[in-house]
């Protein structure tokens, strides 16, 4: 079944076109990764799938429902969480509470709930607290420790943890091994992989090629905002276009 | 180990009786040490600390920096004011005769939604603000506010202009009416007295509603906000709903205390709300501690109670040493309250009592909490 599916996506930031044309699809299960040069539009594709964009053209559908212009929230209603490539977690925050504010737009409870302090508030107060800790520990993470306080492999696990916090159907991970060693990457496709298990799609952008080739199912290639090549990752691997965009074109003989 | 005094003291200070019972007595204590002026200064600090606590919400919780909250506080008066005294019957002679006249009950919670309304009417176009840009933005708001006050009295007379509203109504609570001194087991409490015991227990209500919302989703949402705002909505948090939340609750808490302000001093006029106010309010969040419920109830009482115990000291200090006053009372205010705030924030950035959250954004906490 198709989870995501976008179609002829187009982005224009005043003269520059980011993105043209880029459709693709995502099937329910799977781990997609999306590659390409620097400033390929990668980024920017997260971004109009996650709401901070708006397209200029087409549109997409994901689980069911058609999107153009939303909004943020309404897209981690639906069911898209998102990491941030220079991490953005709320750094002067424990890493609990991070991880309680992704259980924001899963719970109810607004400002009578928290003057009254009602049996149901304190019921999905303790909830979020439980599903917090757990997801805490999942990630391996030490509840009291203050975001910025944790090392930068803890601070992507942590923005990771707060993103599952919202109960996702699709996980978009950009660049989650950046600027990790073999070891803290090594870790992070065993969990990655267990998160894939647990039920969660998976759309990531990585650099990291070998972690892209052991990971995916199937990987996409932007290059100056265009869709150049899609497949496994092998075929994309040998594809004499990608090749082409990642080295440069070979000089005739 | 403690010795055993000083847990018994420890002890007492912890206690939540003990605490009541000193702030019930605190204006019979004030009036027989210090003089009788000083428990309506203390009715003034108590407003003083619900302002605070109610810019705290914006300021402190969602971050949203408000330079003109005082208007919040002159949208609650003159609610009251105007529901609360002849003056609206007098300049329409097609209302009701001699006026409205709700009761307390009444009054003070359409004034606190008034003001929340207004909140959100502040809060709608300044979505797309922050910092210093919203600032601006409030600060002119603020300032709308008063010169509409000030300047409703033509074509229509709403507001009567720079001569307020006078001949307000007094708070009556069931039948106690609390602009005279009413007797009680045998003793005499006087007016003053009165008001301290009922800004005092709204001062707590106050209190516990910052401490609920603080500890709530909401509460945490604002502090997403205030942290990283798009990460924020990426984690389905609505901000602008948010947004305009923390200022109509904010506002709320300043329109019902300019409720109880109108009721406290019988009239009000647009020159209580002036731009300084703001800034007066502004400054007990951040001296006493941004974030921090304790601290901003410091900050209140401090800022609240300090000139007036420089004016106590002042002037009979000046004419006892040179005969006659030289410097003013009010401008060595402003020069002793510009030197203390240039050296809290060289000392104390986060304020007397800091948030912890502040205190981790200021970075003077390596130390204490790194794992």
């Amino acid at each position: 079944m198709t989870l995501l599916q976008l179609s002829r996506i187009g982005k224009q930031f005043g003269g520059l076109c980011a993105l043209s044309e880029v459709s693709l699809h995502i099937q329910k299960g799977e781990i997609y990764g999306l590659i390409g040069p620097n400033g390929a539009g990668k980024t920017t594709l997260f971004n109009i799938i996650t709401g901070l964009y708006q397209a200029s053209s087409g549109e997409f559908q994901f689980n069911g429902n058609n999107y153009h212009a939303t909004q943020p929230h309404l897209l981690a209603k639906a069911g898209i969480a998102r990491t941030f490539q220079n991490i953005r977690l709320f750094a002067n925050l424990t890493a609990l509470e991070n991880v309680m504010i992704g259980r924001h737009v899963r719970t109810r409870a607004g400002v009578l709930g928290a003057l009254l302090r009602d049996k149901k508030t304190l019921a999905e107060e303790r909830a979020i607290n439980a599903r917090a800790h757990e997801l805490l520990k999942y990630v391996d993470i030490p509840a009291r420790t203050v975001a910025k306080h944790l090392s930068y492999g803890e601070q992507r696990r942590l923005e990771i943890a707060r993103a599952l916090a919202t109960d996702p159907l699709l996980l978009a991970l950009d660049e989650p091994a950046a600027g990790m060693n073999a070891t803290e990457t090594a870790s992070l496709k065993a969990l990655l992989q267990q998160i894939r298990d647990g039920g969660i799609t998976l759309f990531l952008i990585e650099h990291d090629v070998k972690l892209i080739l052991g990971l995916c199912d199937r990987v996409a290639v932007l290059d100056y905002g265009k869709k150049i090549a899609e497949g496994t990752p092998e075929a994309v691997r040998n594809d004499p276009a990608v090749i082409d965009a990642y080295l440069g074109h070979a000089h005739e003989p | 180990m403690q010795n055993a005094p000083e847990k018994r003291l420890h002890k007492l200070l912890h206690s939540r009786s003990f605490w009541v019972c000193a702030l019930l007595l605190l204006p019979f204590a004030t009036d027989a040490l210090l003089g009788h002026g000083w428990v309506r200064i203390l009715d003034f600090a108590m407003l003083y600390i619900m302002l605070a606590l109610g810019l705290n919400i914006v300021i402190g919780y969602a971050g949203l920096l408000d330079l003109g909250y005082i208007a919040f506080f002159a949208v609650g008066a003159y609610c009251y004011a105007l529901t609360g005294s002849p003056h609206l019957a007098t300049a329409f002679p097609l209302s009701i005769e001699g006026g409205v006249h709700w009761p307390f009950w009444v009054v003070l919670p359409f004034a606190a939604l008034l003001a929340g309304g207004f909140g959100i009417l502040l809060g709608a176009p300044t979505l797309r603000l922050r910092g210093d840009y919203l600032a601006i933005v409030t600060l002119g708001f603020g300032e709308i506010i008063r010169i509409f006050l000030n300047n409703l009295n033509a074509p229509v007379n709403l507001t009567n202009g720079p001569q307020g509203i006078s001949r307000i109504d007094p708070v009556s609570i069931a039948n106690l009416h609390l602009n005279v001194t009413q007797p009680l087991f045998g003793m005499e409490i006087p007016s003053v007295h009165l008001y301290f015991y009922l800004f005092l227990s709204f001062t707590w209500l106050v209190i516990l509603a910052s401490k609920r919302l603080e500890k709530s989703r909401i509460g945490r949402a604002w502090m997403a906000i205030r942290e990283d705002e798009i990460a924020a909505a990426a984690m389905g948090i609505n901000t602008r709903n948010l947004k305009l939340l923390a200022f109509a609750m904010g506002a709320a808490f300043g329109g019902a205390s300019g409720a109880l302000f109108a009721g406290f001093q019988g009239f009000v006029s647009p020159e209580s709300f002036s731009l300084m106010e703001s800034i007066m309010i502004l400054c007990m969040v951040v001296l006493g501690g941004m974030g921090n419920i304790a601290g901003v109830i410091l900050g209140g009482v401090l800022l609240a109670i300090l000139p007036e115990m420089l004016r106590h000291s002042v002037i009979p200090l000046q004419q006892g040493l040179f005969g006659k006053i030289i410097v003013d009372p009010e401008s060595l205010r402003m020069l002793l309250f510009g030197g203390a705030l240039i050296v809290m924030m060289l000392y104390r950035p986060a304020g007397l009592l800091p948030s912890r959250v502040r205190r981790r954004e200021l970075g003077s906490d390596e130390m204490a909490e790194k794992p």
